[in-house]
Protein backbone atom coordinates (compact mmCIF):
# COMPACT_ATOMS: atom_id res chain seq x y z
CA UNK A 1 0.00 0.00 0.00
CA UNK A 2 1.04 3.62 -0.88
CA UNK A 3 0.24 6.97 1.63
CA UNK A 4 1.66 9.91 0.29
CA UNK A 5 1.34 12.90 2.72
CA UNK A 6 1.06 16.29 1.02
CA UNK A 7 2.18 19.33 2.85
CA UNK A 8 4.99 21.89 1.87
CA UNK A 9 6.62 21.13 6.00
CA UNK A 10 4.38 22.30 8.35
CA UNK A 11 3.81 20.86 11.51
CA UNK A 12 0.79 19.68 10.93
CA UNK A 13 2.10 17.52 7.83
CA UNK A 14 5.08 15.81 9.87
CA UNK A 15 2.29 15.00 12.62
CA UNK A 16 -0.01 13.82 10.15
CA UNK A 17 2.97 11.60 8.69
CA UNK A 18 3.95 10.46 11.99
CA UNK A 19 0.12 9.39 12.50
CA UNK A 20 0.14 7.37 9.52
CA UNK A 21 3.63 5.88 10.46
CA UNK A 22 1.85 4.59 13.58
CA UNK A 23 -1.01 3.31 12.38
CA UNK A 24 0.53 1.08 9.67
CA UNK A 25 2.31 -0.49 12.52
CA UNK A 26 -0.60 -0.80 14.58
CA UNK A 27 -2.13 -3.04 11.50
CA UNK A 28 0.98 -4.62 10.99
CA UNK A 29 0.26 -3.71 6.66
CA UNK A 30 3.48 -3.11 4.61
CA UNK A 31 3.04 0.87 3.35
CA UNK A 32 5.36 2.95 1.95
CA UNK A 33 4.66 6.33 3.66
CA UNK A 34 6.27 9.23 0.80
CA UNK A 35 5.96 13.00 2.14
CA UNK A 36 5.25 14.91 -1.20
CA UNK A 37 6.30 18.60 -0.78
CA UNK A 38 6.59 19.59 -4.37
CA UNK A 39 3.58 22.44 -4.73
CA UNK A 40 2.90 21.19 -8.32
CA UNK A 41 2.37 17.81 -7.24
CA UNK A 42 0.05 18.62 -4.33
CA UNK A 43 -2.15 20.94 -6.91
CA UNK A 44 -2.25 17.96 -9.37
CA UNK A 45 -4.13 16.09 -6.59
CA UNK A 46 -6.75 19.05 -6.26
CA UNK A 47 -5.98 19.17 -3.06
CA UNK A 48 -6.00 22.86 -1.64
CA UNK A 49 -6.62 22.81 2.02
CA UNK A 50 -2.66 21.13 3.20
CA UNK A 51 -2.00 18.31 5.15
CA UNK A 52 -4.07 15.89 3.02
CA UNK A 53 -3.44 12.06 2.78
CA UNK A 54 -3.35 10.03 -0.63
CA UNK A 55 -3.74 6.22 -0.36
CA UNK A 56 -4.04 4.94 -4.19
CA UNK A 57 -4.69 8.22 -6.04
CA UNK A 58 -7.68 8.56 -3.51
CA UNK A 59 -7.70 11.98 -1.42
CA UNK A 60 -8.34 11.58 2.07
CA UNK A 61 -9.10 14.43 4.20
CA UNK A 62 -7.98 17.55 3.00
CA UNK A 63 -7.02 19.93 5.55
CA UNK A 64 -7.36 17.76 8.79
CA UNK A 65 -4.91 16.00 10.94
CA UNK A 66 -6.39 12.53 11.48
CA UNK A 67 -5.76 10.97 14.18
CA UNK A 68 -4.01 6.86 14.36
CA UNK A 69 -7.39 5.81 15.43
CA UNK A 70 -9.08 7.55 12.36
CA UNK A 71 -6.12 6.59 9.24
CA UNK A 72 -6.37 2.74 10.70
CA UNK A 73 -10.27 3.27 10.20
CA UNK A 74 -9.66 4.56 6.89
CA UNK A 75 -7.29 1.84 5.59
CA UNK A 76 -9.85 -1.27 6.87
CA UNK A 77 -12.37 0.12 5.09
CA UNK A 78 -10.20 0.08 1.64
CA UNK A 79 -8.36 -2.93 2.26
CA UNK B 1 42.95 23.69 7.41
CA UNK B 2 40.52 23.28 10.30
CA UNK B 3 42.83 23.95 13.00
CA UNK B 4 43.53 27.21 10.92
CA UNK B 5 39.83 28.60 11.64
CA UNK B 6 39.24 27.44 15.21
CA UNK B 7 42.42 29.61 15.58
CA UNK B 8 40.74 32.82 13.64
CA UNK B 9 37.79 32.38 15.32
CA UNK B 10 39.24 32.21 18.71
CA UNK B 11 41.41 35.33 17.93
CA UNK B 12 38.23 37.40 16.90
CA UNK B 13 36.11 35.94 19.59
CA UNK B 14 39.15 37.36 21.77
CA UNK B 15 39.47 40.72 20.09
CA UNK B 16 35.64 41.65 19.79
CA UNK B 17 35.38 40.87 23.74
CA UNK B 18 38.50 42.59 24.74
CA UNK B 19 36.86 45.71 22.72
CA UNK B 20 33.36 45.90 23.84
CA UNK B 21 32.63 48.85 24.08
CA UNK B 22 30.09 48.01 27.83
CA UNK B 23 30.33 51.55 28.44
CA UNK B 24 29.21 53.58 25.78
CA UNK B 25 25.82 54.66 26.29
CA UNK B 26 25.16 53.81 22.21
CA UNK B 27 26.26 50.66 22.76
CA UNK B 28 24.75 49.52 25.78
CA UNK B 29 21.27 51.26 25.07
CA UNK B 30 20.52 48.79 22.43
CA UNK B 31 20.56 46.22 24.37
CA UNK B 32 18.86 47.25 27.23
CA UNK B 33 16.05 48.21 25.15
CA UNK B 34 15.56 44.48 22.89
CA UNK B 35 15.29 43.37 26.78
CA UNK B 36 12.77 46.02 27.94
CA UNK B 37 10.52 45.15 24.34
CA UNK B 38 10.94 41.33 25.31
CA UNK B 39 9.43 42.93 28.69
CA UNK B 40 6.63 44.68 27.43
CA UNK B 41 5.06 42.10 25.09
CA UNK B 42 5.43 39.17 27.76
CA UNK B 43 3.43 41.73 30.55
CA UNK B 44 1.14 43.62 28.16
CA UNK B 45 0.51 41.10 24.89
CA UNK B 46 1.09 37.45 26.21
CA UNK B 47 -1.88 36.79 28.54
CA UNK B 48 -4.68 38.88 27.16
CA UNK B 49 -4.19 38.65 23.12
CA UNK B 50 -1.62 36.03 22.45
CA UNK B 51 -2.90 33.31 24.27
CA UNK B 52 -6.54 34.19 23.53
CA UNK B 53 -6.00 34.56 19.75
CA UNK B 54 -4.21 31.49 19.86
CA UNK B 55 -7.07 29.70 21.25
CA UNK B 56 -9.22 31.23 18.52
CA UNK B 57 -6.80 30.78 15.92
CA UNK B 58 -7.11 26.79 16.94
CA UNK B 59 -10.92 26.68 17.60
CA UNK B 60 -11.59 28.32 14.15
CA UNK B 61 -9.24 25.61 12.59
CA UNK B 62 -11.28 22.65 14.55
CA UNK B 63 -14.37 23.29 14.70
CA UNK B 64 -15.09 25.73 11.45
CA UNK B 65 -16.12 23.89 8.53
CA UNK B 66 -12.93 25.42 5.72
CA UNK B 67 -15.20 23.32 3.15
CA UNK B 68 -17.77 25.91 3.57
CA UNK B 69 -15.99 28.34 2.46
CA UNK B 70 -13.40 26.80 -0.07
CA UNK B 71 -16.70 25.20 -2.19
CA UNK B 72 -17.21 29.03 -3.43
CA UNK B 73 -13.41 29.04 -4.76
CA UNK B 74 -13.95 26.40 -7.14
CA UNK B 75 -14.01 26.40 -10.62
CA UNK B 76 -17.62 26.23 -11.25
CA UNK B 77 -18.46 29.20 -8.76
CA UNK B 78 -19.86 32.62 -10.28
CA UNK B 79 -17.15 35.21 -10.82
CA UNK B 80 -18.09 38.02 -8.64
CA UNK B 81 -18.78 35.48 -5.36
CA UNK B 82 -14.92 34.07 -6.44
CA UNK B 83 -14.04 37.90 -5.89
CA UNK B 84 -16.02 38.39 -3.01
CA UNK B 85 -15.21 34.77 -0.93
CA UNK B 86 -10.94 34.71 -2.02
CA UNK B 87 -10.83 38.12 -0.55
CA UNK B 88 -12.22 37.57 2.81
CA UNK B 89 -11.29 33.89 3.13
CA UNK B 90 -8.23 34.60 4.37
CA UNK B 91 -9.61 35.41 7.83
CA UNK B 92 -10.44 31.71 8.54
CA UNK B 93 -8.24 30.07 6.48
CA UNK B 94 -4.81 30.64 6.71
CA UNK B 95 -2.49 31.15 9.79
CA UNK B 96 1.01 30.53 8.16
CA UNK B 97 2.47 30.70 4.55
CA UNK B 98 2.72 27.13 3.70
CA UNK B 99 -0.96 26.92 4.13
CA UNK B 100 -1.57 29.92 1.64
CA UNK B 101 1.17 29.17 -1.47
CA UNK B 102 -1.07 25.46 -1.98
CA UNK B 103 -4.64 27.08 -1.49
CA UNK B 104 -3.09 29.94 -4.04
CA UNK B 105 -2.04 27.37 -6.59
CA UNK B 106 -4.73 25.32 -6.51
CA UNK B 107 -7.49 28.33 -7.31
CA UNK B 108 -4.84 29.28 -9.90
CA UNK B 109 -4.89 25.76 -11.79
CA UNK B 110 -7.75 24.11 -10.66
CA UNK B 111 -10.26 26.63 -9.35
CA UNK B 112 -12.19 30.23 -9.73
CA UNK B 113 -8.83 31.11 -11.99
CA UNK B 114 -6.18 33.67 -11.79
CA UNK B 115 -7.88 36.63 -10.26
CA UNK B 116 -9.79 35.62 -7.26
CA UNK B 117 -6.34 33.45 -6.89
CA UNK B 118 -4.46 36.44 -6.77
CA UNK B 119 -6.88 38.26 -4.57
CA UNK B 120 -6.44 35.30 -2.08
CA UNK B 121 -2.92 35.78 -2.16
CA UNK B 122 -3.03 39.37 -1.29
CA UNK B 123 -5.44 39.63 1.71
CA UNK B 124 -5.18 35.88 3.07
CA UNK B 125 -1.86 36.81 5.56
CA UNK B 126 -3.17 40.36 6.00
CA UNK B 127 -6.13 39.02 7.35
CA UNK B 128 -5.80 35.93 9.47
CA UNK B 129 -7.45 36.38 12.50
CA UNK B 130 -3.68 36.57 14.89
CA UNK B 131 -2.52 39.09 12.70
CA UNK B 132 -5.66 41.25 13.07
CA UNK B 133 -6.06 41.08 16.69
CA UNK B 134 -2.03 41.87 17.07
CA UNK B 135 -1.93 44.89 15.04
CA UNK B 136 -5.25 46.27 16.69
CA UNK B 137 -3.82 45.36 20.15
CA UNK B 138 0.08 46.87 19.43
CA UNK B 139 -0.28 49.63 17.25
CA UNK B 140 -3.90 50.86 17.92
CA UNK B 141 -7.17 49.87 16.23
CA UNK B 142 -7.64 52.28 13.53
CA UNK B 143 -3.92 51.02 11.93
CA UNK B 144 -5.56 47.54 12.18
CA UNK B 145 -8.84 48.11 11.19
CA UNK B 146 -7.16 50.31 8.06
CA UNK B 147 -5.10 46.86 7.89
CA UNK B 148 -8.03 44.72 7.40
CA UNK B 149 -10.21 46.72 4.87
CA UNK B 150 -6.98 48.05 2.72
CA UNK B 151 -6.17 44.29 2.13
CA UNK B 152 -9.71 43.50 1.59
CA UNK B 153 -9.98 46.13 -0.95
CA UNK B 154 -7.07 46.34 -2.60
CA UNK B 155 -7.05 42.64 -3.40
CA UNK B 156 -9.99 42.49 -5.13
CA UNK B 157 -8.86 45.41 -7.11
CA UNK B 158 -5.27 44.04 -7.58
CA UNK B 159 -7.32 40.74 -8.47
CA UNK B 160 -9.32 42.16 -11.40
CA UNK B 161 -6.74 44.28 -12.53
CA UNK B 162 -4.19 40.59 -13.27
CA UNK B 163 -7.51 39.37 -14.29
CA UNK B 164 -8.29 42.01 -17.06
CA UNK B 165 -4.46 42.13 -18.06
CA UNK B 166 -4.25 38.35 -18.74
CA UNK B 167 -7.89 38.29 -19.82
CA UNK B 168 -6.96 36.43 -23.58
CA UNK B 169 -4.55 33.85 -21.44
CA UNK B 170 -7.56 33.37 -19.12
CA UNK B 171 -10.17 32.25 -22.03
CA UNK B 172 -7.46 30.23 -23.40
CA UNK B 173 -6.76 28.66 -20.20
CA UNK B 174 -8.81 25.69 -19.50
CA UNK B 175 -8.89 24.33 -15.88
CA UNK B 176 -8.25 20.76 -15.71
CA UNK B 177 -9.31 18.53 -12.99
CA UNK B 178 -11.72 19.72 -10.10
CA UNK B 179 -11.14 20.32 -6.55
CA UNK B 180 -10.83 17.93 -3.71
CA UNK B 181 -13.21 19.71 -1.01
CA UNK B 182 -13.14 16.60 1.50
CA UNK B 183 -16.26 15.41 2.22
CA UNK B 184 -18.77 18.13 4.18
CA UNK B 185 -20.30 15.75 6.96
CA UNK B 186 -18.55 16.11 9.81
CA UNK B 187 -18.89 14.61 13.20
CA UNK B 188 -22.30 14.93 14.99
CA UNK B 189 -20.79 16.99 17.14
CA UNK B 190 -24.44 17.94 18.68
CA UNK B 191 -23.91 21.45 18.58
CA UNK B 192 -26.16 24.10 16.81
CA UNK B 193 -24.95 26.74 14.84
CA UNK B 194 -25.73 29.24 17.36
CA UNK B 195 -24.38 27.30 20.34
CA UNK B 196 -20.90 27.71 18.21
CA UNK B 197 -21.64 30.97 17.36
CA UNK B 198 -22.10 31.89 21.24
CA UNK B 199 -18.23 29.90 21.99
CA UNK B 200 -16.59 32.00 19.89
CA UNK B 201 -17.96 35.38 21.12
CA UNK B 202 -17.51 34.04 24.74
CA UNK B 203 -13.55 33.89 23.87
CA UNK B 204 -13.79 37.33 21.53
CA UNK B 205 -15.39 38.94 24.49
CA UNK B 206 -13.19 38.72 27.02
CA UNK B 207 -10.44 39.75 24.82
CA UNK B 208 -11.99 43.08 24.31
CA UNK B 209 -12.92 43.56 27.64
CA UNK B 210 -9.67 42.81 28.71
CA UNK B 211 -7.79 44.70 26.93
CA UNK B 212 -10.30 47.71 26.96
CA UNK B 213 -8.01 51.11 26.84
CA UNK B 214 -8.17 53.35 29.49
CA UNK B 215 -10.30 56.58 28.70
CA UNK B 216 -8.71 59.95 29.05
CA UNK B 217 -9.13 61.81 32.35
CA UNK B 218 -12.69 63.27 32.54
CA UNK B 219 -14.60 61.13 30.22
CA UNK B 220 -17.32 60.33 31.04
CA UNK B 221 -18.99 58.39 28.05
CA UNK B 222 -19.71 54.64 27.42
CA UNK B 223 -16.57 53.83 26.91
CA UNK B 224 -15.38 55.01 30.61
CA UNK B 225 -17.85 53.45 32.26
CA UNK B 226 -17.26 50.16 30.18
CA UNK B 227 -13.37 51.16 31.13
CA UNK B 228 -14.18 51.14 35.20
CA UNK B 229 -15.85 47.70 34.79
CA UNK B 230 -13.78 45.83 32.11
CA UNK B 231 -12.73 43.38 34.56
CA UNK B 232 -16.28 42.43 35.72
CA UNK B 233 -17.06 42.37 31.84
CA UNK B 234 -13.87 39.99 31.15
CA UNK B 235 -14.66 37.12 34.21
CA UNK B 236 -18.37 37.14 33.10
CA UNK B 237 -17.35 36.27 29.45
CA UNK B 238 -14.99 33.91 31.11
CA UNK B 239 -17.33 31.99 33.42
CA UNK B 240 -19.60 31.76 29.76
CA UNK B 241 -16.96 30.22 27.87
CA UNK B 242 -16.00 28.13 30.75
CA UNK B 243 -20.15 26.89 31.41
CA UNK B 244 -19.81 26.58 27.55
CA UNK B 245 -17.16 23.91 26.98
CA UNK B 246 -18.73 22.05 29.99
CA UNK B 247 -22.06 21.20 28.81
CA UNK B 248 -21.75 21.27 25.15
CA UNK B 249 -18.20 20.00 24.10
CA UNK B 250 -16.66 16.53 24.40
CA UNK B 251 -13.87 15.54 26.19
CA UNK B 252 -12.19 14.21 22.25
CA UNK B 253 -13.43 17.58 21.04
CA UNK B 254 -11.30 19.97 23.45
CA UNK B 255 -8.31 17.85 22.59
CA UNK B 256 -7.53 18.57 18.84
CA UNK B 257 -8.56 21.70 19.45
CA UNK B 258 -5.72 22.35 22.19
CA UNK B 259 -3.66 20.40 19.99
CA UNK B 260 -4.25 23.05 17.05
CA UNK B 261 -3.65 25.96 18.85
CA UNK B 262 -0.27 24.30 20.40
CA UNK B 263 0.77 23.75 17.22
CA UNK B 264 0.10 27.00 15.83
CA UNK B 265 1.99 28.44 19.25
CA UNK B 266 4.81 26.11 18.63
CA UNK B 267 5.09 28.04 14.99
CA UNK B 268 5.06 31.33 15.89
CA UNK B 269 5.61 32.44 18.54
CA UNK B 270 9.63 31.59 19.37
CA UNK B 271 10.21 33.85 15.44
CA UNK B 272 7.75 36.35 17.08
CA UNK B 273 9.88 36.74 20.14
CA UNK B 274 13.20 37.00 18.29
CA UNK B 275 11.36 39.98 15.97
CA UNK B 276 10.75 41.62 19.33
CA UNK B 277 14.29 41.34 20.28
CA UNK B 278 15.38 42.36 17.24
CA UNK B 279 12.91 45.52 16.97
CA UNK B 280 14.34 46.34 19.90
CA UNK B 281 17.87 46.12 19.57
CA UNK B 282 17.73 47.74 16.28
CA UNK B 283 14.85 50.24 16.84
CA UNK B 284 14.05 50.34 20.53
CA UNK B 285 10.49 51.14 21.99
CA UNK B 286 8.65 54.34 21.16
CA UNK B 287 10.42 57.49 22.23
CA UNK B 288 14.00 55.08 22.76
CA UNK B 289 16.84 54.67 20.58
CA UNK B 290 18.39 51.27 19.13
CA UNK B 291 21.23 50.79 16.66
CA UNK B 292 19.32 52.62 13.92
CA UNK B 293 19.04 55.87 15.09
CA UNK B 294 15.38 57.16 14.55
CA UNK B 295 16.57 60.18 12.03
CA UNK B 296 17.52 57.86 9.97
CA UNK B 297 14.52 56.54 10.20
CA UNK B 298 12.02 60.07 10.25
CA UNK B 299 14.00 60.97 7.28
CA UNK B 300 13.46 57.60 5.17
CA UNK B 301 10.14 56.89 6.34
CA UNK B 302 8.59 60.28 8.75
CA UNK B 303 5.77 61.88 7.29
CA UNK B 304 3.67 60.95 4.59
CA UNK B 305 5.26 61.54 1.30
CA UNK B 306 4.94 59.97 -2.00
CA UNK B 307 8.84 58.72 -1.54
CA UNK B 308 8.10 58.43 1.71
CA UNK B 309 4.57 55.85 1.35
CA UNK B 310 6.80 54.48 -2.24
CA UNK B 311 9.90 53.47 0.00
CA UNK B 312 7.97 51.50 2.45
CA UNK B 313 6.31 49.29 0.31
CA UNK B 314 9.25 48.34 -2.14
CA UNK B 315 11.24 47.37 1.34
CA UNK B 316 8.06 45.31 2.59
CA UNK B 317 7.56 43.95 -0.61
CA UNK B 318 10.57 42.18 -0.74
CA UNK B 319 11.40 41.88 2.56
CA UNK B 320 10.34 38.46 4.53
CA UNK B 321 8.36 38.74 7.96
CA UNK B 322 7.87 35.45 9.73
CA UNK B 323 4.05 35.65 11.10
CA UNK B 324 3.32 38.61 13.32
CA UNK B 325 6.78 39.56 13.41
CA UNK B 326 6.21 42.46 11.24
CA UNK B 327 3.87 44.04 14.10
CA UNK B 328 6.98 44.60 16.84
CA UNK B 329 9.25 45.67 13.76
CA UNK B 330 6.33 48.13 13.07
CA UNK B 331 6.17 49.50 16.42
CA UNK B 332 9.82 50.00 16.33
CA UNK B 333 9.96 51.69 13.62
CA UNK B 334 6.89 54.23 14.21
CA UNK B 335 8.41 54.56 17.81
CA UNK B 336 11.49 56.13 15.85
CA UNK B 337 9.34 58.16 13.32
CA UNK B 338 7.56 56.29 10.95
CA UNK B 339 4.55 58.17 9.42
CA UNK B 340 1.42 56.39 10.12
CA UNK B 341 0.46 56.40 5.97
CA UNK B 342 4.41 54.58 5.23
CA UNK B 343 3.20 52.48 8.38
CA UNK B 344 0.21 51.47 6.46
CA UNK B 345 2.31 50.95 3.26
CA UNK B 346 4.25 48.55 4.45
CA UNK B 347 1.70 46.11 7.04
CA UNK B 348 -0.01 45.75 2.98
CA UNK B 349 2.88 44.91 1.25
CA UNK B 350 5.41 43.35 4.01
CA UNK B 351 3.81 39.82 4.86
CA UNK B 352 1.59 39.75 1.18
CA UNK B 353 5.13 39.30 -0.40
CA UNK B 354 8.69 38.81 0.04
CA UNK B 355 11.55 37.24 -2.18
CA UNK B 356 10.77 33.94 -0.98
CA UNK B 357 7.50 33.46 -1.75
CA UNK B 358 7.73 35.31 -5.20
CA UNK B 359 10.43 32.91 -6.23
CA UNK B 360 7.11 30.09 -5.94
CA UNK B 361 4.44 32.11 -7.13
CA UNK B 362 6.61 32.62 -10.20
CA UNK B 363 7.09 28.58 -10.45
CA UNK B 364 2.95 28.33 -10.63
CA UNK B 365 2.14 31.49 -12.53
CA UNK B 366 5.07 32.37 -14.60
CA UNK B 367 7.48 35.64 -14.51
CA UNK B 368 5.64 37.85 -16.40
CA UNK B 369 2.24 37.53 -13.83
CA UNK B 370 4.24 37.66 -10.95
CA UNK B 371 6.18 40.88 -12.18
CA UNK B 372 2.43 42.20 -12.96
CA UNK B 373 1.54 41.26 -9.48
CA UNK B 374 4.26 42.80 -7.65
CA UNK B 375 4.05 45.94 -9.25
CA UNK B 376 0.36 46.21 -8.56
CA UNK B 377 1.25 45.14 -5.03
CA UNK B 378 3.82 47.89 -4.66
CA UNK B 379 1.42 50.40 -6.95
CA UNK B 380 -1.55 49.83 -4.06
CA UNK B 381 0.28 49.81 -1.34
CA UNK B 382 1.94 53.34 -1.72
CA UNK B 383 -1.51 54.36 -2.50
CA UNK B 384 -3.09 53.08 0.49
CA UNK B 385 -0.63 54.59 2.55
CA UNK B 386 -1.12 58.15 1.14
CA UNK B 387 -4.93 57.86 1.15
CA UNK B 388 -4.65 56.81 5.09
CA UNK B 389 -1.79 58.82 6.10
CA UNK B 390 -4.17 61.86 5.13
CA UNK B 391 -6.98 60.72 6.81
CA UNK B 392 -5.05 60.64 10.00
CA UNK B 393 -3.36 63.94 9.72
Amino acid sequence: MKIEILGMGCPKCKKLTQNAQQAAKELGIEAEIIKIEELEKITEYGVIMTPAMVINNEVFSPGKVLSVEEIKKVINSIS
Amino acid sequence: MKNQIKIFIIIGGFLLFYFLPLESFSFRNPLFEALAMLNMYAREHVIFSLIPAFLIAGAIYQFLDQNAVLKYLGAKTNKVLAYFVASISGSVLTVCSCTVLPLFSGIYKKGAGLGPAIAFLYSGPAINVLAIILTARVLGWQLGLARAIGAVIFSIIIGLCTHFIFLSEEKERQSNGELQFGSSESDPDGRTGFQNLLYFISMIGFMVFANWAKPQAGDQSLWALIFQYKWHLAIAFVLLFIYILVTWFQKQEITPWLESSWSFTQQILPLLFLGIFFAGLLLGRPGEEGFIPSRFIATLVGGNSLSANFFASIVGAFMYFATLTEIPILQGLIGSGMGQGPALALLLAGPALSLPNMLVIRSVVGTKKTLVYITLVVIMATISGMIYGNIIN
